[in-house]
């Protein structure tokens, strides 16, 4: 799921279960590793109350300098609107999921 | 637990190569590496691997990646934690679990040079960065600081001054490494001051950097941290295992071996005295196959050559 500016905070923040933002953009090398984790692990975790969603920065400039991201790919773990994790750097599905699973 | 015959560590130019040479030989191969291509993926133009022309890093990376993939090779995002011999057998330790081999394959390659200030750990991806192609684009029109004498500082400091609003260039000497085209290229530029003789000692925030504190006592307002100070290995977790150089590179002899049998090095994380692309495939073939060999040898293992593997 692809949020921006004027979504982000009613799928995400207004959301009562876990979530997972990727934070991203085209220029970046190391996102375009990111983004097929993410899918994938998407795919594993549907049907599960958990919202997997990725943000453009360039895109989306209010929701990025809101969570202050200065370095991608930015994951960011959500449970109930709040942050509960900032990940930076790439991170492996496995790690992801897990993460995701001790919230369910 | 997942069992192979061989583990290689790092996914870049050497250990993609290594994978893709053993993964042929039909060894059950495990590439497991925090990322995919290294220092090499995030590097714009690669203009001096043979037989490809001009090429973007990261496609190129790609490309490595596919074909190591389309080989056998099992790539998996981790980060090794140790790795230990037990029972004849490596067993590596890391971010996703833990895997078992009959032989090990180092080639994960350099980590970028830390300052060693306090602020600089706590502010890494809050304002704090090793990369300004990666994270430039994100300090648009703020104030940021590079770090460093070198090439990559001086290309950094340039990059960003179309960027940002203000770079300082800080370096600790009054000499610099870097080449005098791209010096006089970034002395002209009106928004960089070059700030010579002095160091950051403290990075300063409360949720992201705010400041840098140098020695003499100046407080710089600030957004970003560039740190463009150079490689080094990150060897700390086989040193009492494999025999390393007095700067921390795994010593290899001339096929790929190292002081333990069974283990392997290949690319920029050896001492290998010359750190590119080519050389370190190069290098990561030779390993591959010494690797190959070993396991025969030592192993009773059948290797089956290139042209009779299976599909």
């Amino acid at each position: 799921m692809e949020l921006n500016d004027s979504n982000f905070e009613q799928e995400i923040l207004n959301y009562e279960g876990a979530a997972l933002v990727d934070f991203y953009a085209e220029w970046c090398g190391p996102c375009k590793m990111q983004g097929p984790i993410i899918e994938e692990l998407a795919a594993e975790m549907a049907g599960q109350p958990v919202k997997i969603a990725k943000v453009n920065v360039d895109e989306s400039p209010s929701t990025s300098s809101r969570f202050n991201i200065m370095s991608i790919p930015a994951l960011i773990i959500f449970q109930k609107g709040k942050v509960i994790e900032t990940l930076s750097g790439l991170h492996a599905k496995e790690i992801l999921k897990k993460k995701l699973e001790e919230l369910l | 637990m997942n069992k192979y015959d061989v583990i290689i560590l790092g996914g870049a130019c050497a250990g993609l190569t290594a994978g893709l040479y053993t993964g042929r030989r039909a060894l059950k191969t495990l590439i497991l590496t925090k990322d995919i291509g290294g220092q090499a993926a995030i590097t714009h133009e690669i203009e001096n691997y043979p037989g490809v022309g001009k090429i973007n890093g990261f496609e190129l990376m790609t490309n490595f990646s596919k074909q190591a993939e389309e080989a056998g090779a099992e790539i998996k995002i981790g980060e090794a934690t140790a790795l230990e011999i037990k029972k004849g057998k490596f067993l590596v330790k890391s971010s996703i679990g833990e895997f078992e081999s009959a032989s090990v394959i180092l080639a994960f390659g350099l980590e970028h040079r830390k300052l060693g200030v306090p602020g600089e750990k706590e502010f890494i991806g809050k304002g704090v960065t090793y990369c300004a192609t990666c994270d430039g684009p994100l300090f648009k029109g703020k104030t940021v600081a590079v770090v460093g004498g070198g090439n990559s500082a001086f290309d950094a400091a340039e990059y960003l001054s179309g960027l940002c609003k203000k770079v300082y260039l800080i370096h600790r000497s009054d000499k610099f490494r870097a080449e005098q085209v791209l010096i006089d290229i970034v002395k002209s530029k009106s928004n960089v001051e070059i700030i010579t003789k002095v160091e950051i000692v403290e990075i300063v925030g409360k949720e992201r950097v705010e400041k840098a504190i140098l020695r003499n006592g100046e407080v710089l307002k600030l957004d970003g941290v560039f740190i463009e100070i150079g490689y080094q290995p990150k060897t700390d977790f086989i040193k009492d295992l494999v025999k390393l150089d007095s700067i921390g590179q795994v010593i290899i002899d001339k096929e790929g071996k190292t002081n333990v049998p069974g283990i392997f090095g290949a690319g920029d994380v050896t001492d290998t005295p010359f750190k590119q692309v080519v050389i370190s495939a190069g290098e990561g073939a030779k390993a591959a196959l010494s690797c190959a060999r070993y396991l025969q040898n030592n192993k009773g293992l059948e290797i089956k050559p290139d042209w009779t593997r299976r599909k």
